[in-house]
């Protein structure tokens, strides 16, 4: 059913590897723009360090999610590792599940430590830090979700053994999601 | 409109192409010419709306205050919401849609030889979700307090704030439908970059693929590099809307100016995102009807190149009198100007390839040319606009406006019925009327002329942008400012021309319904003794496109080489092997 | 360029930039356009006539066009330090003279207010004068302008004068002007700025000093005086 054109590698890679950095290099743009926002609103305004804005982020927990990321993306290795070199889907599967229910963890702590924020009145329009700290997170997490769900059909096909390609795929984009994290933790955490 | 020739062997299985049924076959399809057909259309009736925008808010500022003939009489929120909605309309779901997604989708596989784009249900939701933009954005006009009427740059706090904006629920849909259709060019430009990247036909190096394909995978990636600081405006205005932050609000420690940073930063490289296709077109026609290869093909790539870079670097010229540092100013018309470098250089490139040619001037040759006639007033009066001193005279007026229509209208309306004349026996299987194909260009191109060059003189004159009537300002409303005629004469003038232009796109349409009313497919696949791979399908194509995928021996613009004189002909198609 | 009347001294920096732009652009315009239709007309199809085949790799036609770059980008230069001196002027200067007055600029929807420094020349004073769309100036006098927003973006702009600058709520943004003509100019709001946007013209007086002194007579110290608009 597919057309030939899947079959053909013109440029000397893969095409479901140059989409994926085509998604990549465009998320980078829209989280570049959040970012950067933030960080020229950031220097406009001395007073985010304090407490009641970025003074008042949980680093402990930032740095509990840091850790869980960057492992479920250890996770990711190593399912690209099971598919690629071992051609052993079920395996690789079973580290996709793995990689997913890390991203879950990452969530659940997430949300304890938003309604932990919430409950402390630091809403979304308590003021501008947080403003910026509720989108960035936010839009960092929808792709958390995103990233889970398009990791647990990948691994339905991994674990009978079909399009193993895809393993490497969906672990480069969680590396991606990761690495936004990277960037996220000092500004919204360390930076007081 | 395929026809279901399946004669490919890749196809085994698909004994009941045949018999697709009209859900199928029209509305979910995955055939990349199929999809191009449905952005096709729905641009086409977007442009509609568009364009009667634009009649109602011209009568509006030639007779104001009378009642609107289809419309009624145009208060001044509707005013604002007219023009508001004309410019995004044209660009996000006019210019876009049929220059980049409807040629890219049904050309790009067909110029590099192969049989649809590599991931074809991505394609499909693209189209879909740029559907679904397209209806949000309506619905915008049809809810209380009525659609967004804050420009179509929709600068915050008016944009953010309904209290100043009056139209609490417009301005959210109005986002959110510019939102939608970011992502689905995001979508759809995952298969341009990766279709024309990798599935080329064997033998076609990079530099043997048509200008139309590079343009408009560049144009991709311009798009999808300047676009997400925009989503994040996107998402942080809808959140000032609807949430109550303040990202852009003072009161709440937001500014501005923020937003028009990211706004232009996209805002400008988009206007090279839809210049390119329409350059693209413009090179397989004017070679084509010259017979001469395209003058110096690896300089227009590299100027392509040079332009989009430096299109990121220009944004702010777009607000020298917005508030930014005054010393930000020099930069930036500085970047300018040098990107008018690029641009000049790609304009003589074109032209020289009219030098020794043999110029037959059909319908799609006549845009063509026109593209490049009227582009050039386009292009030399951004000098104007670029420079900052002179800007800050020129800024917000009717200037701005005349420029901009003197680029956007070549691009978006030259380029698409040059594309649309040019590639309709391919698509159809039909030759166009070519006297109707005439009488349309002529009747759509002089009267664009005497629309926007007295719109240049009243921008001249001080006027400015957004404004409803001028009948409120003793200095605009002159008497005998050029040639006996006074600034109000100037507007009738403008606005009689726009009509007059309006009827004469029925002559297109009558075209299109005669030309699909026929019963023979006339054209044959290679009416214009054309070099480039989409001429080797048959015309239309059917599913798979090729009754065998071909290969390709040489670049797409060898015409009248010396020693295809010697056998007869003055083309030399790139599949052909000797 | 004497298409609108010249009433304040950068009015001439500018046209005259405008004008520099107009000759050098005016010139490649109609020598590129001329040459297109020419091409166009000459090369016409004539049968027994064939094409020829160039693809710009020639040396000759290579290094014409690298003249044209060449002679492009030396116009390009007058274009921008043409610009940049102009910009300088209006943008990044202001008057230092001691008959130097300031005045108070408020974009709002859907009107402009304006605080005059009143008969003792100084800004908040109790002799201020408050208007709404009408700004009244001495004649050969440079003003420095604050100018705001109180709700939305709006823009201050005075075609006369050349003079123009977004009032950017949350700031107060300064510029100049030093009107060299007596008479009544138009103000136009250059940002769209709600429903009102083509509601907000006013005027500026500009009034010599004996006409001015007189104005400032006729306002009671201090009041706020609605004044019906042009």
């Amino acid at each position: 059913m597919r057309p030939v054109a899947t079959t053909r590698s013109t440029s000397g890679m893969t095409t479901g590897r140059l989409a994926v950095w085509w998604v990549i290099c465009s998320e980078i743009v829209i989280f570049g723009g959040i970012l950067g926002s933030y960080i020229m609103s950031r220097i406009a305004h001395d007073g985010w360090g304090h407490i009641g804005f970025a003074g008042s982020t949980n680093a402990y927990i930032g740095l509990t999610n840091t850790f869980v990321l960057l492992t479920s993306s250890l996770f990711a290795v190593l399912g690209h590792y099971a598919a690629e070199h071992e051609q052993d889907g079920p395996k690789a599967a079973r580290y996709l599940y793995l990689t997913a229910g890390g991203g879950g963890l990452f969530l659940c702590i997430k949300a304890f430590e938003w309604t932990t924020e919430i409950g402390h009145g630091l809403t979304i329009t308590a003021n501008n830090f947080w403003s910026f700290y509720y989108v960035a997170a936010g839009v960092h997490a929808s792709h958390v979700i995103a990233g889970m769900i398009i990791m647990l059909i990948v691994a339905q096909r991994a674990k009978k053994n079909l399009d193993l390609h895809r393993v490497e795929l969906v672990g480069v984009y969680w590396h991606f999601v990761d690495l936004v994290w990277i960037f996220l933790f000092p500004l919204l955490y360390i930076a007081k | 409109m395929a026809t279901a020739e399946v004669t490919h062997d890749a196809h085994d299985d698909h004994g009941h192409h045949a018999d697709a049924g009209f859900v199928k076959k029209y509305l979910w399809s995955t055939d990349h010419k199929m999809i191009a057909m449905q952005y096709l259309v729905t641009g086409m009736a977007m442009a509609l709306i568009g364009g009667f925008f634009a009649y109602v808010f011209r009568m509006q500022l030639a007779f104001p205050g009378v009642d609107v003939p289809g419309f009624g009489i145009v208060s001044p929120a509707e005013y604002n919401a007219l023009v508001t909605n004309h410019g995004t309309i044209m660009i996000f779901w006019v210019a876009m849609p049929v220059l980049i997604a409807a040629f890219g989708n049904f050309l790009i596989p067909l110029m590099i030889g192969c049989d649809d784009m590599v991931f074809p249900k991505i394609n499909r939701l693209s189209y879909q979700v740029f559907l679904l933009s397209a209806i949000v954005l309506v619905s915008s006009f049809f809810v209380q307090g009525g659609g967004f009427g804050g420009a179509w740059t929709a600068y915050p706090p008016l944009s953010a704030v309904s209290a100043y904006n009056l139209t609490p629920l417009g301005s959210t849909l109005w986002v959110v439908a510019v939102a939608l259709e970011f992502v689905a060019f995001l979508l759809g430009g995952i298969n341009f970059i990766t279709t024309a990247m990798n599935s080329r036909a064997p033998g076609m190096r990079l530099y043997d693929i048509p200008m139309a394909v590079w343009m408009i995978v560049v144009a991709s990636i311009l798009f999808m590099a300047s676009v997400g600081p925009l989503i994040a405006g996107a998402i942080m205005l809808i959140f000032d809307q609807t949430l109550h932050t303040g990202f852009f609000d003072p009161a709440k420690g937001g500014d501005p100016v923020l937003w028009q940073h990211l706004f232009w930063f996209f805002g400008h490289p988009e206007v090279y995102v839809v210049l390119l296709p329409a350059l693209g077109f413009v090179a397989e026609i004017i070679t084509t009807f010259s017979r001469k290869p395209l003058f110096a093909y690896r300089t227009v790539l590299y100027t392509v190149f040079g332009t989009g870079i430096l299109s990121f670097t220009v944004w702010a010229h777009h607000q020298f009198i917005s508030g930014i540092d005054p010393r930000m100013a020099h930069i930036f018309t500085i970047t300018t100007l040098l990107i008018s470098v690029p641009i000049a250089e790609m304009m003589f490139v074109y032209i020289a390839t009219l030098y020794r040619g043999s110029i037959t001037l059909t319908t799609p040759m006549l845009w063509a040319l026109a593209f490049l006639g009227e582009f050039l007033i386009g292009g030399v009066t951004g000098i104007f606009l670029g420079a900052s001193g002179p800007d800050i005279f020129y800024h917000d007026t009717y200037f701005v406006l005349a420029h901009f229509h003197y680029t956007f209208f070549p691009i978006a309306i030259i380029g698409s019925f040059a594309g649309l004349t040019y590639w309709w026996p391919k698509i159809t299987g039909k030759m166009m009327n070519e006297t109707l194909g005439k009488i349309h260009f002529w009747g759509t191109v002089i009267p664009f002329n005497l629309i926007f060059l007295p719109l240049f003189v009243l921008g001249q004159l001080g006027q400015h942008r957004r404004i409803y009537s001028y009948e409120g300002f003793g200095e605009l409303m002159r008497d005998d400012v050029l040639l006996g005629m006074g600034m109000q004469d100037l507007r009738i003038l403008a606005t009689t021309a726009l009509v007059v232009m309006l009827a004469f796109q029925f002559v297109f349409f009558l075209n299109v319904f005669l030309t699909l009313r026929k019963k023979e497919k006339d054209a044959g696949s290679n009416p214009y003794d054309a070099n480039s791979l989409e001429w080797l399908a048959p015309s239309p194509p059917g599913h798979g496109n090729f009754a065998e995928l071909p290969t390709v021996y040489r670049g797409p613009y060898e015409y009248s080489h010396p020693d295809r004189k010697a056998k007869g002909t003055d083309f030399w198609p790139q599949w052909e092997k000797e | 360029m004497d298409w609108i009347v010249h009433a304040s001294t950068y009015a001439d920096s500018v046209d005259n930039a405008i004008l520099l732009i107009t000759w050098l652009v005016g010139f490649w315009f109609f020598l590129t356009l001329g040459i297109f239709f020419w091409l166009i007309i000459r090369y016409r199809a004539k049968p027994g006539v064939d094409a020829q085949y160039l693809t710009g790799g020639e040396a000759q036609p290579k290094k014409f066009i690298t003249w044209i770059h060449m002679l492009v980008l030396v116009c390009d230069v007058f274009i921008v330090v043409a610009a940049i001196r102009v910009w300088v002027e209006v943008k990044q200067t202001l008057p230092e003279t001691p008959e130097t007055q300031t005045v108070r600029v408020i974009g709002q929807q859907w009107a402009w207010s304006f605080v005059h420094p009143g008969p003792d020349g100084q800004l908040d004073t109790p002799d201020d004068i408050k208007t709404v769309d009408d700004l009244h100036i001495e004649v050969d006098r440079p003003y420095i302008y604050e100018l705001t927003s109180r709700d939305v973006m709006h823009s201050f702009s005075v075609i006369s004068f050349r003079l123009k600058q977004d009032a950017v709520p949350g700031r107060v943004i300064t510029g100049w002007f030093q009107a060299t003509k007596a008479g009544d100019y138009m103000i136009q709001c250059a940002e769209m700025c709600g429903i009102g946007h083509g509601l907000m013209p006013a005027t500026v007086h500009v009034e010599t000093p004996e006409q001015h002194a007189a104005w400032q007579a006729s306002q009671s110290g201090g009041a706020m005086l609605a004044q019906a608009g042009r």
